[in-house]
């Protein structure tokens, strides 16, 4: 852990209290803003920003050579580059421990859920399926840029057409779009990263509060008809949270789901009406 | 025959329509926006700081770094995410580009850090970048000279075209196309030059001239939006 800063400071006096710098209570969101279709090569594309947390996200599709262990399904791969752009934290150079663990969270959770069915995105069983290629790409780093990237990439993917296939000669016409969707399901997932600083439970944190955090787990959750489920969960920081903590972040984690998943959806079906 | 008529219907000498802004990027201490179509270009700037890796270190002056690269999704067919070849050229190129009009002597060992991120690409990028970036250098309060202007000059077929997009770019017929990515000193002095293609001595200084004359135009939308600020 870095030296507090003055800020920091004030962050570790005030939470005792409950309150934050920015007025806000310790388990509220920032205000989100999302706006679709901002890249028209893209098969699907958002700009998700949380507060002055901003990240853009695509989704490419192609085709690709299935798993051989699952021969009828498409596949996934979600990879999240941490821009020096965003933060003079970010160095330029392959992707750093952050970017890899941001990307894995969000595929786990998008993966896990069911929220894509991979099964009909398969074209020719144990030869050819559609690849769905998310990348995240953060603009602005104020904090939370795991939440702000799944959002963004639900956002994408929610938005994402199938490029136009030749069958004959079996590719891809790149630059031409259907008008098909991708198969998605109700089970809508996203992540809720909870902070522990000074024994205090926080979510969506800015970047002072980020780092003077002690511990956090970040929690991907979606529902399965009238039941919320767990889908990918991940502690990380170097000190430990108790299990009281860890039921309190539980059941939090459960109360917050209904709430933010339906704004999230809601923020969405209006960015992409605001585009027609 | 030759090419009469621009595929979108422009002018000869009429760029796309462009857009700037400054301060998109909140976190860094310049930051611009700049879009010449579907084009669109952001670039963020940090520093004088420290230098990493030190062996890097100008005792005597600061030291100006670039680093130009594409979104995977900026692109019809997915882009590999991380530098390549070409954007690395481009990043060292840009570099080039500004370094002339950018005046860190009084910040030894130190680095100023341009980044250039191209989010949605129909040619011209580079030219889009450093549009951007010249903008968000002066945002950041950097020492400058003078402003950084640049376009692309195309040669389609016989004719000379101002700010080249992707269908010209890709343009078969005739003499083919010829993109010269160009950028100015508001003075005049060329800080990029870069072409491939076919053209002769004579019409590369025709190419010259059109593309000082545009930037004049360019440059006015960057001054815009600087004094309209954030």
């Amino acid at each position: 852990m870095e030296t507090p800063n003055i800020n920091q400071q004030k962050i570790l006096e005030n939470i005792a209290k409950g309150i934050r710098l920015d007025g806000r209570k310790l388990l509220d969101y920032r205000e989100l803003e999302i706006e679709t279709g901002i890249s028209n090569k893209a098969e699907g594309s958002a700009r998700v920003k949380l507060g002055e947390t901003e990240v853009m996200v695509g989704v490419k599709l192609g085709i690709a050579e299935p798993y051989s262990d699952h021969e009828d399904e498409g596949t996934l791969i979600t990879s999240a580059e941490l821009l020096p752009m965003s933060s003079s934290d970010f160095e330029p150079g392959p992707p750093s421990i952050e970017a890899i663990e941001i990307a894995r969270l969000v595929d786990r959770g998008i993966r896990e859920s069911g929220f894509v069915d991979f099964k009909k995105l398969c074209i020719k069983k144990s030869e050819k399926v559609w690849g769905i290629f998310i990348d995240i790409y953060s603009i602005n780093d104020a904090g939370n840029l795991v939440d702000a990237s799944c959002i963004g990439a639900l956002a994408a993917l929610m938005t994402a057409v199938f490029p136009k296939y030749n069958e004959k000669e079996e590719k891809v016409e790149y630059g031409e779009f259907t008008d098909k969707k991708l198969p998605l399901t109700k089970q809508v997932p996203f992540t809720m990263t909870f902070h522990k600083i000074s024994g205090k439970i926080m979510l969506d944190p800015v970047t002072d509060e980020e780092k003077i955090s002690e511990a956090r787990a970040t929690i991907a959750m979606s529902k399965k008809g009238s039941k919320v489920v767990i889908n990918a969960l991940q502690k990380g920081g170097k000190e430990s949270i108790s299990q009281k903590e860890m039921f309190e972040i539980l059941d939090e984690a459960e109360k917050k789901y209904e709430e933010v998943s339906e704004k999230i959806e809601k923020l969405i079906e209006k960015s992409i009406k605001a585009r027609k | 025959m030759g090419y009469t008529k621009r595929y979108d219907g422009r002018k000869f000498d009429e760029p796309r329509e462009m857009k700037a802004k400054i301060g998109i990027i909140p976190r860094a201490l310049g930051s611009a926006f700049f879009q010449f179509g579907d084009t669109k270009a952001i670039a963020a700037v940090y520093g004088p700081k420290t230098m990493h890796p030190k062996h890097k270190e100008n005792p005597e002056k600061g030291v100006l770094r670039c680093t130009y690269d594409m979104m995977s999704f900026s692109v019809t067919e997915r882009k590999r995410p991380g530098p390549s070849r070409r954007s690395q050229e481009i990043s060292k190129v840009s570099e080039w580009a500004l370094a002339p009009v950018v005046d860190i002597s009084d910040f030894p060992n130190t680095v100023v850090d341009v980044h250039i991120m191209i989010t949605q690409a129909d040619a011209s990028t580079r030219c889009a970048g450093l549009n951007a970036a010249s903008m968000a250098l002066a945002q950041a309060g950097i020492t400058m000279k003078e402003m950084v202007t640049a376009v692309s000059i195309g040669k389609v077929d016989d004719k000379l075209v101002v700010d080249v997009d992707k269908e010209e770019e890709d343009h078969e017929e005739g003499e083919g196309a010829t993109d010269i990515a160009m950028a100015f000193t508001k003075s005049g002095d060329i800080t990029l030059l870069q072409l491939d293609g076919k053209i002769q001595p004579e019409e590369l200084k025709e190419a010259i001239k059109l593309g000082k004359k545009a930037c004049d135009e360019i440059y006015k939308k960057q001054k815009e939006a600087l004094i309209k600020g954030e």
